[in-house]
């Protein structure tokens, strides 16, 4: 390496901020304690922030020892991702957009640049000016790592409430002896219509239901898909010999159901859950009658 | 060892009768000669002891694909020729949604949940879980 031969003693520009962040580490992150991304973060006391600046140098430095400063993946960064990632967190939370966390990561480069300028008043402008470029380029991977982490950790959550969705959403609730009901809330895709159709089956054999009825009350759209989802849950629990009701359509869905086209025919329908459970009731030979001969509002 | 365990079993189905109902169990794999040697027995026990009912029990078959759900369509409208009406009991989950996405929906099959169901059916005691969903009146 030839740039290497002409610093002479020194080492690769990337080794020489290495050592400068290990010999200034502790000044450094007394400045970035000051920089809003640690101080909104670490709240407590400024003690704090110092630790987990420093905490960050250290992993800097290990990273230019190593001489990867372009390598978001080298092992140093690791020790520190996960608090780089609750540092990210933190000001996503306060309504920081990307950009704006990703300014605030750079804003920690000027302190350190100043510091390291300094730091060099009689080295040659050559190496100055390499060292100068591996910090530049090392802050830069830093943001990376940030950004990286930040985002990671907003897909996992996604992926975590979408399992949570799928378990939350399709309770098999028993109505009566051999009576079931799903109530569906919100809107039904193929991975969800897939869920509510085993459960549902799964609890007309554990059940021993005659009756399984499907309440739409909480879907607010019906599609031509969504009416196909129904259609296949209505046929299969039929072919394990059990009576599947709809219920709970509501008065615009019944007109998109119309409008579309689509042939509801071979499904028994009720207007609300309760009028599907008094048809499966009568249908069982149970009736409900109220125990007062003068009760109100027998249906 | 399963598979040959499984053709054993198959080799021949054997049709029981209990009073006025055929009751055949289906276990395993279905293969086209084993299909063809129900289908004829059934139709001569229908015919031999006059039975009004037949019960296919499948809930041994975890397995199914279209041939399946063929031989069970053409045993119903055999025996509905001879004026005796078909039920599959016991079916699976997994196997209602396979038959479902093959999009063998089995209009004109009835189907009840257990063999006792299905006898109950035969018997008349409970209401009819019929092909389609819509056969009955409605309220």
């Amino acid at each position: 390496m030839p740039e290497h031969e002409a610093l002479g003693e020194h080492g690769s520009p990337a080794r020489e901020v290495g050592e400068f962040l290990r010999r200034r580490g502790e000044q450094i992150a007394q400045r970035w304690a000051d920089e809003p991304l640690f101080r909104t973060v670490f709240t407590v006391s400024r003690d704090e922030a110092v630790e987990a600046g420093k905490i960050v140098v250290d992993a800097l430095a290990q990273v230019a020892d190593t001489d990867q400063v372009h390598d978001p993946d080298a092992a140093g960064f690791t020790l520190v991702r996960e608090q780089l990632s609750r540092m990210g967190a933190a000001r996503s939370r306060a309504g920081f957009t990307t950009a704006q966390v990703s300014n605030d990561v750079d804003a920690l480069r000027p302190p350190v640049e100043n510091l390291l300028v300094s730091d060099l008043p009689d080295a040659p402008s050559d190496l100055v000016r390499g060292c100068t470029t591996a910090l530049t380029v090392l802050m830069g991977t830093l943001r990376l790592v940030v950004l990286e982490t930040a985002l990671s950790e907003g897909q996992a959550l996604i992926e975590r409430q979408r399992l949570q969705l799928l378990e939350v959403a399709t309770p098999v609730i028993k109505l009566w002896d051999g009576i079931v009901a799903v109530p569906l809330i919100g809107t039904l895709d193929s991975a969800r219509s897939q869920v509510v159709m085993e459960t549902l089956l799964e609890a007309v054999v554990d059940q021993h239901a005659r009756f399984a009825i499907l309440d739409i009350t909480g879907v607010p759209t019906v599609d031509s898909l969504v009416a196909q989802h129904l259609m296949k849950t209505v046929a299969a629990a039929r072919l394990m010999g059990a009576e599947c009701v709809v219920s709970g359509i509501r008065p615009a869905i019944a007109q998109t159901i119309v409008h579309l086209g689509l042939d509801l025919g071979t499904v028994i329908t009720r207007a609300s859950l309760a009028d599907a459970l008094a048809y499966a009731l009568h249908e069982l030979g149970a009736d409900i009658v109220n125990a007062t001969p003068g009760g109100a509002g027998r249906r | 060892m399963s598979h040959d365990f499984s053709r054993q079993m198959t080799g021949h189905v054997p049709v029981l009768r209990l009073g006025d109902v055929l009751l055949v169990t289906l276990q395993g794999d279905l293969d086209d000669s084993t299909a063809q040697q129900l289908q004829q027995d059934i139709g001569e026990a229908i015919v031999d002891s006059g039975v009004t009912g037949v019960v296919i029990d499948i809930s041994g078959v975890e397995i199914v694909d279209s041939f399946l759900g063929r031989v069970l369509a053409e045993i119903a409208a055999n025996a509905s020729l001879l004026a005796a009406r078909t039920v599959v009991a016991g079916m699976r989950p997994a196997v209602a949604i396979t038959l479902v996405e093959l999009g063998l929906t089995l209009p004109g099959l009835r189907t009840a949940l257990t063999t006792e169901a299905a006898l109950e059916l035969l018997s008349g005691q409970q209401p009819v879980t019929r092909a389609g969903g819509s056969g009955r009146e409605r309220r």
